[in-house]
């Protein structure tokens, strides 16, 4: 039963899909009925920031066994990645008009963080579009994703726990996780983060049966 | 034979003055356009904000060009003679003691031809060895990526802008508290401790990622 993890993706998204929007949340201030965009807007980011990781385990791998399939991953896994940011990024930017009032601010460093992983990746395509050999290709493009990731991290990860950010959990704003999501949100959340995640690992393995397909016909 | 890579260097930027007085004329006439717009009417923030992008702006420059010597015959003499992490080592000591002298003297022809603007000009020397030598480590290892990638003007500004944000951002923000004038008791040292991990790190993974790029 190899399907098992697609249909799970499915009936998880279909269910956070619905349930989401008609289940309790607790009422709060300035979120109102937008707090069940937790439900959406979050789980693609961790989505995204599983197939980065991926990509990056894979541009590793590539790196250590000097094999073509491995960059042909990671590069499948950067894609899709990259792909998640932008449902990621107008969710985002419709949660913050409705409460922070505007569509973007440059006050809050996940968003930065945000924009530059955005900018990396796109870095990351042209690099590859740019070099014609494949095997140097491969190499070149496998330590520069390296090391943007190890950047990219330090950015996310470190940066905004020293500064103040408008995201919950940061810089005196409470955190979901904390106080505000009770029980009933969590059932869909977490539903919600692994459906997501399913979903991506779903699209990468697509992906890669396309482009072995495509390296069989070249060949 | 770092010592011998780093003469090597250092010899060939003497050997050819038309690269060491290009660099200084590109910082001064950058400056001068810069001070000619602005009219000396810069506040605080600006005036920080300005220094930055000039010197993000020339270190991108001026690191492009340290490895695109490195092609053809010369990378395969490299290749023979030396290791790679000895010669990654070199680039990037050399590019760091050579971006310390240009970042001094842009700062001097800065605070020339605009105004000196810092109040603390220790933590401000603090703040300018630690980003040059940053900017180094980061833009040889993307020097390396970029003169193996071809045919693509601007290739090395788009690597390295993105990688080199998390750096110019802690050194805007800590810099901004030398032009303001903080005492020292109130400087924030935990971003001058993420400078210091971003060099060492930034180093290691050259150290470690530099062996792949090396054979062609």
């Amino acid at each position: 039963m190899k399907h098992w993890y697609k249909i799970i993706a499915v009936i998880l998204i279909l269910y956070t899909l619905v349930w989401g929007l008609l289940n309790d949340v607790p009422r709060l201030d300035i979120l109102n009925e937008t707090i069940r965009n937790v439900y959406y807007h979050v789980p693609i980011w961790f989505a995204m920031l599983f197939m980065m990781s991926v990509s990056v385990v894979q541009s590793i791998l590539t790196l250590t066994k000097n094999k073509l399939d491995n960059d042909a991953k990671a590069y499948n896994a950067a894609l899709v990645g990259f792909f998640f940011s932008i449902p990621g990024l107008t969710t985002g930017s419709i949660w913050a008009k409705y409460t922070w009032g505007t569509w973007w601010t440059f006050q809050d460093p996940k968003l930065n963080g945000v924009a530059i992983s955005i900018l990396i990746y796109l870095a990351y395509f042209i690099l590859r579009f740019s070099v014609d050999d494949e095997l140097k290709r491969a190499r070149i493009s496998a330590v520069y994703n390296v090391f943007a990731f190890v950047m990219m991290n330090v950015f996310i990860m470190i940066l905004p726990r020293l500064t103040d950010s408008l995201h919950p959990g940061n810089g005196g704003n409470p955190a979901f996780a904390k106080y505000d999501m009770d029980s009933s949100m969590r059932m869909v959340f977490y539903p919600a983060v692994i459906g997501w995640i399913l979903f991506g690992y779903w699209l990468f393995e697509i992906k890669n049966r396309i482009s072995f397909i495509k390296n069989k016909i070249h060949d | 034979m770092i010592f011998s890579l780093l003469k090597k260097e250092l010899l060939l930027e003497f050997r050819q003055k038309s690269t060491i007085g290009g660099v200084v004329v590109y910082v001064i006439g950058t400056i001068f356009v810069s001070a000619l717009c602005f009219k000396g009417k810069l506040d605080k923030p600006t005036w920080n904000a300005l220094f930055w992008v000039i010197t993000l702006f020339t270190s991108v420059t001026i690191s492009g060009k340290s490895f695109l010597k490195e092609t053809g015959g010369q990378a395969l003499f490299n290749f023979l003679h030396y290791s790679p992490t000895h010669f990654i080592v070199a680039k990037i000591l050399y590019n760091m003691a050579f971006m310390l002298v240009l970042s001094f003297i842009t700062f001097f022809f800065y605070a020339f031809f605009i105004k000196n603007e810092v109040e603390n000009l220790g933590l401000f020397f603090v703040v300018l060895v630690l980003a040059s030598t940053g900017l180094a480590a980061i833009l040889s290892l993307m020097s390396a990526i970029a003169s193996k990638a071809s045919g693509n003007f601007a290739i090395m500004s788009i690597l390295s802008f993105p990688v080199l944000m998390p750096l110019i951002i802690v050194v805007i923000r800590i810099s901004k508290q030398a032009v303001d004038g903080i005492e020292w008791a109130g400087v924030g040292f935990s971003f001058i401790g993420i400078l210091i991990a971003l060099n060492v790190l930034t180093i290691v993974l050259s150290f470690l990622l530099f062996p792949y790029l090396w054979r062609d």
